[in-house]
C-alpha cells in the first residue's frame, strides 16, 4: 500500500456516529489523540436522549432497578460476560460523569441523582426508569411524586403524542394532570419534531405558545410540552417559557425519531470538530485493508466521493441491525466492516421468542462481539482477533440494552474504557 | 335472545351462510368467537381457484372450483382481481404431469391454454430460466376479508346479528335437542342464553370442539399451512408450480404485495400455532425454484391457517346428491349421528373457491329443518360492496387520499397511507355492528400494521388518537399496544433477517427500549 494513496494518517479511527461513537470521539479528544470519525449520519437521531445507566434488573423478573450503581455490583455477579462486568462500578461513573460534564459545557446540562434512578414518563402513559435527563425534561419526575397541579399540552396534528392518553394511563398515580390541545404556532400542515424544535428557537412562536397557554393555565403549578422545545437553544427556549406562564416547564419524550436525539448529534458535531476530531459524519465505512505497516487503510464515502484513511488504531462502534454493525440474513448474522467472528444462538430458530414481549428477552439482541477486558474483541478462544481494535457501545455481546435500560451508559462506559485502552495500546507503539 | 337459525363462527362459511339464509328471509344471529375471518377463512392465499390444482388430487373438487370461480367473478367481481393464472414447471419436475395436464383440465371441464416457454416468460418475467412447462388457467385473487364482511353486511341489512368476541360455551340439550346455546361476551364478561330452532356449527378447525360441547363428536385432523408476504408484488397472476401439489408451490399477488405458500404441517390442536422457521425457510427455496427472485426478496409477513380435515363422518345411507359434491367438505346432520342431536348442523372443511356452494348446500338443510322453500339466490344476486370492507385492500387507501390530499388528514400509517379519516369511518361501521374498536379490529378493517414498519409507528398515533376519540380510557391502551403488537409479531418472528431484523430492533428500541410496555 503506497502513503499517496492516502487522505488522512490518524492514529484513531472511530466507526459509527451513535452514542458509544461520539461517546468514544469525545474521551480521545480529551487524550489529545489523532481522531478521524465516520459513520453514517442520523444514528443519534433515533436516540430518546434519557442517558440510561440500568434500569431493569434482572430483566427476566421486570425489576426495576432504584439505584443504578448498585444494580450494576448485582448484574456483575448474575451476568459476568455482560461489558459492564468487565469494568468497575468506578469507572462507570467517572465515563458517565465526564459525558454529562461535557453536555453541560455544550448548554444543554443533564440533571441525574446520584445514586438513584428517575422515572420518565413516556408519551405511552407508561413509566421507564433512568438516570439522568435532559435539564428540559428534569422537573416531571418531581412533579409527578409531589402530584402537582399539570397542564399538559399537545398540538392539533402533532400524531402519536396525546396529552389525554397520557393523562389516563396516568390518573392512578397522577390524577391532577390535565391534558389540553392547542395549536401548534408558526407551522402549518402536519407538525414533526424537528419542525416544531426549530420554530419555538423563533421568539415570536414562543410568544405565541404563551399567549395561547396562559388563558388555560387554571390552577396548574407546572406545564408539560411535547419534548420539542429547542434543537440548540434549550436553554433559551425553557427559560422564556416558564417566564411568561410564570410557572415551570417540563418536556414528555414523544416518539422516535425524537428532537433529543438531534439535540446530541448537534451538540456532539459541532463540539467535537472544535475540540479537533476529523469528522466524515456522512460517510459510511466502505472497505478496510490491512496497511503495510501497522493499521489499517480504511476507505470511507458517499455518493460525492471515497477518502482514505489510515489508522493506526480503531474502536468499532458501528452498532447493531439498525446501524448496521452486525448483518444478518437468514443464515447467521456477521459484523459487517471486519468480518469479526460474532456470538450468536446455534441457529434463525433460536433468535427470537414467539411471544414479542417473552420476559427473558429476545435471544438474538444478545448476540454481538466478544471482547476481552480491553474491549478488543476476542474469538471463540478469547483470543484477541486484530493488534489495535477495540470495540464499545450496542455491537457488543451479552447484553440487552433495550430490557436492561442500559443504552447510553453503556456506550459511554464502555467507550471509556475503549479509549483509555487504545490509548495504552498508542503510546507502546 | 331467540332467532330461528345460530351461526357458530365468522369465517367464510358462517359469513357466506348467514348471507344466504338471509336473503331466503330466515331471521339468523352469527356469534364469533374472536373476529370476522380469524381462522383458516383469513388464513389462506386468498386464491380463486381455476380448479386446475385438484385434476389429479380430487377431480370433483376442481369441477366446483371451476363452476364456482365462474359464479363469483361475476356476483362478487369487486372482491376479485382476474389476474389469470399460470402453471409452470421447471427442470426437475415430472414431466409426466406436465403432459397430461391440458387434457385432465379437459376431463373436468377446465379451460387451459398451452404456452411456448418464451411468451410464458413474457407474461411472467420473474420465472426461473429452467423453465419447461407452462399454462394458462384462470386463476384469480379474491379478498377473503373483503368477501366475509361484504357478505356479514349484506345479512345484517336483511336483519342478521353478529356477535364477535363471543364464545361459545355449551349447549342445554334436552330430549336430543339443543333448548339453548350459551354464549360468553368476552368484553363484558356476560353469557347469554340464545335460544334457535337450528344450530349450524360453521366454526372451521374448531368445529369439532363446539360438536364436543353438544355432546356429539366428529374426527377431525388439523393441517396447518404458513404462508409469506412480500413487500412488493413479484408477479402479475396466479403462479402455480406444475406439479402433484405439495409445498411452496403458489405464488398469488394481491394488490401491491404477493403472497407465496403455503406447507402442510399436522399439527395436535387449532389453537396456538405458528408459522415455524423451517417451514419458511421451505417454502422460499420451493418457491424460488419457481420464480428465483423470492429467495432475496423482502418478507414483511408470515401468518398461518388451520385446514379443518373432517376424517370420515359420513354415513353409508346419505343422500347420493351430497355424495356427488366434493369430498372437500362435510355437511354432517347430527340427527343421524349416534348422539342424534335433531336440530344441529356442522359445516366443515372445504376451500375458499366453494364457500358459496357449501352456504348454499347448508342452507338448503336448514331451510328443509324449518319448512321454508324459499330457492337459493346466492348463485345470481350480485354481492354488495359495502363500506364495511373498503380499506382492506392494499393500495386503496394511499389512492384515496391522494385524491383527496387535505393537509389537514393527518396520516396514521404512512407506510399503507391511513389517514384518520378512513379511521373514523371504520370506527363508525364498527360501532354500528355493535364492536369495540380496538387496534386490532380496525388492523383487522385496514392496512394499518401490514406495511414494512410493522406497526412500529402506526400503532401508538393509532392509540393516542383513538384516546383523542374517546375511544380508549384509562390504562387501556397500553394493553392494547401489547396486544397490537404481539398478534403483528407473530407474523413478523420467522421472517427476521436482513432489514427486517433492523426494523425489528427499531420496533423494540421504541416500544421496550423507550415506552417499556414489557414491564
Amino acid at each position: 500500500m503506497n502513503s499517496r494513496e492516502v487522505d488522512i494518517t490518524c492514529d484513531l479511527m472511530i466507526i459509527g456516529t451513535g452514542m458509544a461513537g461520539m461517546a468514544a470521539a469525545l474521551f480521545a479528544a480529551e487524550h489529545n489523540i489523532k481522531t478521524v470519525q465516520a459513520g453514517q449520519a442520523g444514528q443519534l437521531g433515533f436516540a430518546s436522549g434519557l442517558i440510561d445507566v440500568l434500569g431493569v434488573h434482572p430483566a427476566s423478573g421486570g425489576q426495576i432497578v432504584d439505584n443504578p450503581w448498585q444494580g450494576i455490583s448485582r448484574l456483575r455477579r448474575d451476568q459476568p460476560d455482560h461489558p459492564y462486568a468487565r469494568m468497575e462500578t468506578a469507572e462507570i461513573k467517572t465515563a458517565v460523569r465526564n459525558m454529562l460534564t461535557f453536555l453541560e459545557k455544550s448548554g444543554y446540562p443533564h440533571i441525574c441523582h446520584a445514586e438513584k434512578n428517575m422515572h420518565m414518563i413516556t408519551p405511552a402513559g407508561t413509566i421507564k426508569p433512568t438516570y439522568a435527563l435532559p435539564h428540559t425534561m428534569a422537573k416531571g419526575p418531581a412533579a409527578r411524586a409531589e402530584q402537582k397541579p399539570c397542564l399538559l399540552v399537545d398540538f392539533k396534528g402533532f400524531k402519536g403524542f396525546s396529552g389525554r392518553q397520557i393523562a389516563q394511563s396516568l390518573a392512578p398515580s397522577w390524577p391532577q394532570l390535565r391534558p389540553v390541545r392547542i395549536d401548534f404556532p408558526g407551522v402549518s400542515g402536519e407538525l414533526y419534531t424537528e419542525r416544531m424544535a426549530r420554530a419555538l428557537e423563533a421568539p415570536a412562536n414562543r410568544r405565541k405558545l404563551v399567549d395561547t397557554v396562559l388563558p388555560l393555565l387554571g390552577d396548574a403549578q407546572i406545564v408539560a410540552f411535547p419534548a420539542v422545545l429547542g434543537i440548540s437553544r434549550t436553554l433559551e427556549v425553557a427559560d422564556d417559557l416558564e417566564r411568561g406562564l410564570g410557572v415551570p416547564v417540563f418536556e414528555i419524550p414523544t416518539m422516535l425519531p425524537a428532537a433529543t436525539g438531534l439535540r446530541l448529534q448537534e451538540k456532539f458535531e459541532y463540539q467535537l470538530r472544535a475540540m479537533g476530531i476529523h469528522p466524515f459524519f456522512q460517510h459510511a465505512v466502505c472497505d478496510v485493508a490491512g496497511s503495510a505497516d501497522r493499521g489499517w487503510i480504511f476507505t470511507v464515502g458517499n455518493e460525492a466521493g471515497c477518502r482514505r484513511v489510515a489508522a493506526r488504531s480503531a474502536i468499532l462502534c458501528s452498532g447493531r441491525f439498525f446501524g448496521k454493525g452486525l448483518h444478518a440474513d437468514r443464515g447467521g448474522i456477521r459484523e459487517t466492516i471486519f468480518d469479526l467472528p460474532v456470538v450468536q444462538p446455534p441457529g434463525r430458530a433460536a433468535w427470537h421468542h414467539k411471544d414479542l414481549l417473552h420476559p427473558e428477552g429476545h435471544p438474538v439482541n444478545q448476540a454481538g462481539l466478544a471482547v476481552d477486558a480491553n474491549f478488543r474483541p476476542v474469538d471463540t478462544n478469547g483470543r484477541e482477533t486484530r493488534a489495535g481494535l477495540f470495540a464499545a457501545g450496542s455491537i457488543l455481546a451479552h447484553q440487552d440494552w433495550m430490557r436492561q435500560k442500559c443504552g447510553s451508559g453503556l456506550a459511554i462506559a464502555t467507550a471509556y474504557r475503549a479509549v483509555n485502552a487504545c490509548s495504552d495500546f498508542l503510546a507502546l507503539g | 335472545m331467540q332467532t330461528q337459525v345460530l351461526i357458530i363462527g365468522a369465517g367464510v362459511t358462517g359469513t357466506g351462510l348467514a348471507r344466504d339464509l338471509a336473503l331466503r328471509g330466515v331471521s339468523c344471529i352469527v356469534v364469533e368467537k374472536r373476529d370476522i375471518n380469524a381462522g383458516a377463512s383469513g388464513g389462506n392465499h386468498g386464491l380463486l381457484h381455476s380448479g386446475a390444482r385438484y385434476i389429479v388430487s380430487d377431480p370433483a373438487a376442481a369441477r366446483e372450483c371451476h363452476r364456482e370461480n365462474r359464479l363469483l367473478k361475476s356476483a362478487a367481481p369487486h372482491c376479485i382481481e382476474q389476474t389469470g393464472g399460470i402453471f409452470a414447471a421447471v427442470a426437475g419436475d415430472d414431466e409426466q404431469y406436465a403432459a397430461d395436464f391440458p387434457g385432465r383440465c379437459r376431463q373436468c371441464g377446465i379451460p387451459v391454454r398451452a404456452l411456448d416457454l418464451e411468451e410464458a416468460r413474457q407474461m411472467e418475467p420473474g420465472l426461473s430460466r429452467g423453465l419447461i412447462a407452462a399454462f394458462e388457467v384462470d386463476d384469480a385473487a379474491i379478498d377473503p376479508f373483503k368477501l366475509s364482511l361484504d357478505n356479514i353486511a349484506h345479512a345484517r341489512q336483511q336483519g342478521c346479528r353478529l356477535l364477535r368476541y363471543s364464545r361459545v360455551t355449551g349447549f342445554d340439550v334436552t330430549n336430543s335437542r339443543i333448548r339453548h346455546t350459551k354464549v360468553l361476551d368476552e368484553l363484558t364478561d356476560q353469557t347469554r342464553h340464545i335460544e334457535a330452532d337450528v344450530v349450524v356449527n360453521a366454526a372451521g378447525a374448531w368445529a369439532g370442539i363446539i360438536a364436543g360441547l353438544a355432546g356429539a363428536q366428529i374426527r377431525m385432523h388439523y393441517s396447518k399451512g404458513s404462508l409469506l408476504v412480500t413487500q412488493s408484488r413479484i408477479a402479475r397472476r396466479v403462479v402455480n408450480r406444475l406439479r402433484m401439489p405439495t409445498d411452496g408451490d403458489i405464488l398469488v399477488p394481491g394488490g401491491t404485495v404477493s403472497i407465496l405458500g403455503t406447507s402442510s404441517c399436522r399439527v395436535d390442536s387449532p389453537d396456538k400455532i405458528y408459522p415455524e422457521i423451517p417451514e419458511i425457510d421451505t417454502i422460499i427455496d420451493e418457491g424460488a425454484a419457481m420464480i428465483p427472485e423470492l429467495a432475496t426478496t423482502r418478507y414483511i409477513r408470515a401468518y398461518c391457517g388451520v385446514r379443518p380435515l373432517p376424517a370420515g363422518n359420513r354415513k353409508k345411507d346419505e343422500n347420493p346428491d351430497d355424495r356427488s359434491v366434493s369430498r372437500g367438505y362435510e355437511l354432517i346432520e347430527h340427527d343421524r349421528q349416534p348422539e342424534e342431536i335433531e336440530n344441529l348442523i356442522t359445516i366443515t372443511g372445504g376451500k375458499l373457491t366453494t364457500y358459496r356452494l357449501m352456504a348454499e348446500k347448508t342452507a338448503d338443510r336448514v331451510c328443509r329443518r324449518l319448512g321454508i322453500r324459499e330457492p337459493c339466490r346466492t348463485r345470481s344476486a350480485p354481492l354488495p360492496d359495502t363500506v364495511d370492507a373498503r380499506w382492506t385492500e392494499p393500495g386503496l387507501a394511499p389512492d384515496t387520499w391522494l385524491r383527496k390530499s387535505t393537509t389537514n388528514d393527518v396520516l396514521l400509517c404512512e407506510c399503507e397511507m391511513v389517514p384518520e379519516s378512513i379511521v373514523t369511518e371504520i370506527v363508525e361501521n364498527i360501532h354500528a355492528q355493535e364492536g369495540r374498536p380496538d387496534l386490532r379490529a380496525i388492523g383487522l378493517r385496514s392496512r394499518i400494521g401490514k406495511g414494512p414498519c410493522q406497526g412500529t409507528f402506526c400503532s401508538q398515533r393509532l392509540a393516542a388518537f383513538l384516546y383523542d376519540q374517546g375511544h380508549l380510557e384509562n390504562r387501556e391502551g397500553i394493553e392494547e399496544l401489547r396486544a397490537f403488537l404481539r398478534e403483528r409479531w407473530r407474523g413478523q418472528q420467522p421472517l427476521l433477517w436482513n432489514r427486517s431484523l433492523a426494523q425489528a430492533e427499531l420496533l423494540e428500541a421504541m416500544h421496550c427500549g423507550l415506552f417499556s410496555i414489557e414491564l
